[in-house]
């Protein structure tokens, strides 16, 4: 299990946490809807860094940007979501 | 004599202990396998297919042979490794795997599961007709097992813990010492954990948990500890859990986890009598067991050389050394260079004698016991579940921790501190009988076989043979395997591959991993506000997720049905109350909320009017209904969103997305309100007359609002209708909510209607043709599938909207919402066909009886469906044996225009 350094928060337990998805699945409203369905059902999914949206659900409900290595689970940055 | 005994001397035995029925003693301290051997019992088990007899091969968790079943009743723990398992005076195993004795075993004696068993066995069943698997199925399952688990439930408690530090460091031999002394010194907080129940050395200022096994070592430092504060089977001390496990978070992490001895392979290397070097000098050692009188010591390594001194110190008589290499280290013992064991014959609980090849000859030694020694496999476990890498070692014939992405060290046996062995191919003269993995029963025959038939990868292999795949998870077997693998293939063994290694380290108790979570503390309960006011009605609870509600209030002797017809009867003729508080509701409030709302909902929200409500859905991204409920504007920039309870958690998470991540520009606020607010609907074609005198106000029409107060209590009200009759939602805060409950009950019953549970619910809403979220709107229907693409906005702009537009959403067969028909009873979820063995065209969403006249409807998922009215179908479930004509109507029966709540 990950442990989260919440910016709000602190160090925190995975389960305290919901992953949302990767930033760049993120549709957005204005998004052509070509764009848009492409972006919910093709997903780069690196073998390596990427950066993901999480919310800290059991916790200060914040969102967050995790910078997260997707083999080695090492997470590089954290910060609050800005869109 | 000959065979196990106990060292003259020493403690006296004071514990005593069954086994098979039979009491000995034991000394305090003695693990079973120690206290059975002290005792002369040398054979202790029967194998998993063939049913071989087994004795004791190792001193620790690894052992693969002598598994018993320890303890009685709902304490019974099968397949527990006697290397494992300190006694306790009073303590109660048995063997496992036989019938009717361990001493006289038909399953051995007639031979007959060996030609089924071989490498595949189970999948070679699953070719040519199914009966012949049925038939060897059955076979199968006798013959080949371990123990049984205990249908009784577990009386024990269990608990977990938490816990941090900086160091945690397994395996409390001498490197783990060493380990965790250098980081106390260092003003480390250590944590150190030995399996064992002593360790071999004691340090101030650090936390000790022995019998305590590193079960998994996860992400980020993350360890699980499985301690055991008793021994299987053993009653806790009052108040007491029996084990607890610790989920601990370490800075670093050092692993001082050892090395485990592996076999050699030959004929008949499963053997009682047959057991690794270092295990004999630790019986010597530990427990004063010497577990053999004639010795035969066979190595590839230096190593065992230690065993022959322990040996002869303790009494008993080396015959000889066989060597493996050219030379060994000078020694006063018999030796034999360039010899391997090929056979062993022996006796209940001992060998008789060892046959083996001395350079080119064969020799025949007398001896009660083989010390063997294959080389030492570092325990990389934990290393290599954390991610780690391994390296191959050459000199070991072993892998060792390579780098690890975690702050993950390994010292000592368990870097790769151990002696190096001679890498010799075995010549294997009868490999049916040369056991790889001993407690699968998988031969070196198997192996070859399955190379033969064309497995290649060690991955399909492991599941073709099973190899590696028992409790012990191949810890003796696994290097063995992979030599003999590698040699076949001609290959080397880091070219053979490796296969995973998965927590736990050794078995966990299921309790364990539930800790205090279980029974009725497996969830949490969620009680509704009005739970006392239920109550004292009596009525039958359903769970819904983790909420408990009324599913109806039987009266007298009524069953279910009964009382919930006579409820829903209520509500059509006269009224009805039921508790709707667990609907996840939204105060959506701002200058930008219904802006915000046209986000979320599919349907048009901002030119609802002050003071009126509509009914809503939501869609996924994808463009599936996600949920559906009801909108209200209840002032000019103050909205109320309801949604279902079951999706009450999710939609709030779906709010907070669409706000903070979609369109954070938004003046808005969205607050949860579900548990804030308790509800009451009032429903029948009384409800509007009942409400009124209550409340003395005129009540709203169809959708609309009103403020009043019920018993002095504020309330907001709401005229929906889900029954189909004209029904009013009143909700009150939840800690003032029980006067409403009683005022409502009060007038309800004096206008002959009943308080309503979910059943009564289900068959009004059924009948109307409301659908339900998970049932209807089951995560693959769209809104047309529904019928309900007339109220999507036209504009679009909602969440959801662009994914509709994908093609196949569009297509005519999909499945869609429709309503069925019958004179008998309807099956839920049984499949739609057009006759027995047709294809299956649909399924039964909900089913009830008609509430007020007879037959049965139901709402169902028909592909194009909406083009099939008239059609007769057959709704059929088999595996309740259950099917009924059905005729393909709308989805509804009742009131289809729908002027019953409107005026």
């Amino acid at each position: 299990m990950m442990q989260i350094d919440c910016p709000y928060c602190g160090p925190r337990a995975q389960v305290e946490f919901a992953y949302e998805r990767t930033l760049d699945s993120i549709v957005t409203l204005d998004m052509p809807a070509e764009e848009a369905v492409s972006r919910l059902y093709a997903r780069a999914n690196p073998r390596g860094l990427d950066d993901e949206l999480w919310r800290h659900s059991f916790g200060c409900r914040q969102w967050l940007v995790l910078r997260r290595h997707r083999v080695s689970h090492a997470i590089v940055s954290i910060t609050e979501y800005a869109p | 004599m000959s065979g196990p005994s106990r060292i003259p001397g020493g403690a006296e035995s004071t514990l005593r202990f069954r086994f098979d029925g039979v009491e000995y003693r034991a000394r305090p301290g003695d693990t079973l396998a120690a206290a059975l051997l002290a005792n002369g019992v040398g054979r202790v088990a029967r194998s998993f297919k063939y049913h071989r007899p087994r004795g004791v091969m190792a001193a620790g968790v690894e052992e693969p042979n002598a598994l018993v079943t320890v303890g009685v009743g709902g304490r019974t723990e099968p397949n527990t490794r006697a290397t494992d398992l300190y006694v306790y005076d009073g303590l109660v195993a048995v063997s496992q795997n036989r019938w009717p004795s361990l001493a006289f075993d038909l399953g051995a004696i007639n031979g007959i599961a060996a030609p089924f068993l071989a490498a595949g066995f189970y999948y070679k069943t699953f070719f040519g007709p199914a009966s012949r698997w049925m038939l060897y199925e059955k076979f199968i399952r006798r013959a080949a097992g371990m123990g049984k688990a205990p249908t009784a439930p577990d009386p024990d408690a269990y608990e977990h813990r938490a816990a941090f530090c900086d160091v945690l460091v397994v395996g409390g031999g001498a490197a783990g010492i060493a380990a965790a002394r250098k980081a106390v010194a260092a003003g480390e907080r250590v944590i150190l954990v030995e399996q064992q129940r002593a360790l071999s050395g004691s340090i101030e200022g650090v936390r000790m948990l022995t019998r305590t096994t590193a079960s998994g070592l996860w992400d980020h430092g993350f360890a699980t500890l499985a301690e055991r504060l008793v021994e299987p089977g053993q009653t806790p001390t009052p108040g007491q859990p029996a084990q607890r496990l610790w989920h601990v978070r370490a800075t670093r992490i050092v692993l001082a986890t050892g090395a485990i001895e592996r076999p050699l392979t030959f004929a008949g290397n499963d053997r009682p009598g047959v057991m690794l070097s270092q295990a004999v000098r630790s019986y010597i050692a530990r427990f004063d067991v010497l577990p053999g009188e004639r010795v035969v010591i066979a190595t590839n390594n230096d190593d065992a050389y230690a065993t022959a001194d322990a040996i002869a110190a303790a009494g008993g008589e080396v015959v000889a050394i066989l060597d493996s290499r050219a030379s060994g280290p000078a020694t006063h013992f018999p030796v034999f260079t360039d010899a391997v064991p090929l056979s062993t014959s022996g006796q209940t609980h001992h060998l008789a004698s060892v046959k083996a090849r001395v350079g080119a000859g064969t020799r025949r030694f007398d001896a009660d016991l083989l010390a063997v020694s294959g080389g030492f496999t570092p325990v990389v476990h934990l290393h290599s579940q954390a991610g780690g890498k391994l390296d191959w070692r050459e000199d070991l014939q072993a892998f060792v921790p390579g780098a690890s992405p975690q702050a993950v060290s390994s010292v000592g046996a368990a870097a790769g501190e151990v002696p190096a062995i001679a890498a010799t191919v075995a010549v294997l003269p009868d490999p049916k009988h040369s056991f790889i993995d001993f407690q699968n029963d998988v031969t070196a025959s198997d192996l070859d076989l399955a190379w033969a038939e064309g497995y290649r990868s060690v991955e399909h292999l492991k599941r073709y043979t099973t190899l590696g795949m028992a409790t012990d998870q191949g810890k003796t077997s696994n290097m063995a395997a992979l030599a003999h693998l590698a040699s076949v293939a001609g290959v080397t063994i880091p070219q053979a591959g490796l296969t995973t290694f998965r927590p736990p380290f050794t078995p966990l108790t299921l309790g364990a991993l539930a800790g205090a979570d279980g029974g009725g503390h497996a969830a949490p309960a969620r009680r509704i506000a009005l739970y006392d006011r239920h109550q004292r009605l009596n009525p039958l609870w359903q769970p819904l997720g983790l909420w408990h509600r009324p599913r109806a209030y039987p009266i007298g002797d009524e069953t279910l049905h009964a009382a919930a017809l006579r409820e829903a009867r209520a509500v059509r003729t006269t009224a009805g109350i039921v508790d709707v508080s667990t609907l996840a509701k939204f105060a959506v409030t701002g200058p930008d909320a219904a802006a915000f709302l046209e986000i979320v909902c599919a349907t048009g929200v901002a030119k609802l009017a002050v003071g009126r409500g509509r009914y809503t859905f939501m869609l996924r991204e994808d463009g599936m209904v996600m949920d559906d409920g009801t909108v209200w504007r209840i002032a000019e920039t103050r909205y109320l969103l309801t949604s279902s309870t079951g999706g009450a958690d999710r939609m709030e998470a779906h709010l907070s997305y669409a706000h903070h991540v979609l369109a954070p520009q938004l003046k808005v606020s969205v607050v949860a309100q579900q548990e804030h607010f308790a509800g009451i609907a009032l429903a029948g074609p009384l409800s509007r007359e009942i409400l009124a005198a209550l409340t003395g106000t005129e009540m709203p029409a169809h959708m609309g609002v009103a403020q009043a107060a019920i018993a002095g209590v504020p309330v907001l009200i709401l005229a929906a209708s889900y029954s189909g009759e004209r029904a009013f939602e009143i909700y009150a805060e939840g800690h003032l909510a029980g006067p409403v409950w009683d005022a409502l009950e009060v007038a309800t019953r004096a206008a002959g209607g009943y308080p309503y549970g979910l059943e009564a619910l289900e068959f009004l809403r059924i009948e109307k043709g409301h659908i339900v979220i998970g049932a209807e709107g089951d995560g693959r229907t769209t809104p047309h599938d529904l019928s309900l693409e007339k109220m999507l906005r036209k504009a679009g702009g909602f969440i959801g909207a662009s994914g509709l537009t994908r093609p196949a959403l569009a297509a005519a067969d999909r499945a869609q919402l429709v309503g069925l028909t019958s004179d008998t009873p309807i099956p839920e979820g049984a499949m739609l066909i057009a006759h027995d063995g047709a294809p299956v065209e649909g399924h039964v969403t909900s089913a009830a009886g008609r509430v007020i006249g007879t037959g049965a409807v139901a709402l169902g998922l028909l592909g194009g469906g909406r083009a099939r009215l008239g059609d007769v179908l057959l709704a059929s479930s088999p595996t309740r044996g259950q099917s009924a004509r059905v005729t393909v109507t709308a989805p509804v029966f009742y009131d289809v225009e729908g002027t019953r709540y409107r005026e």
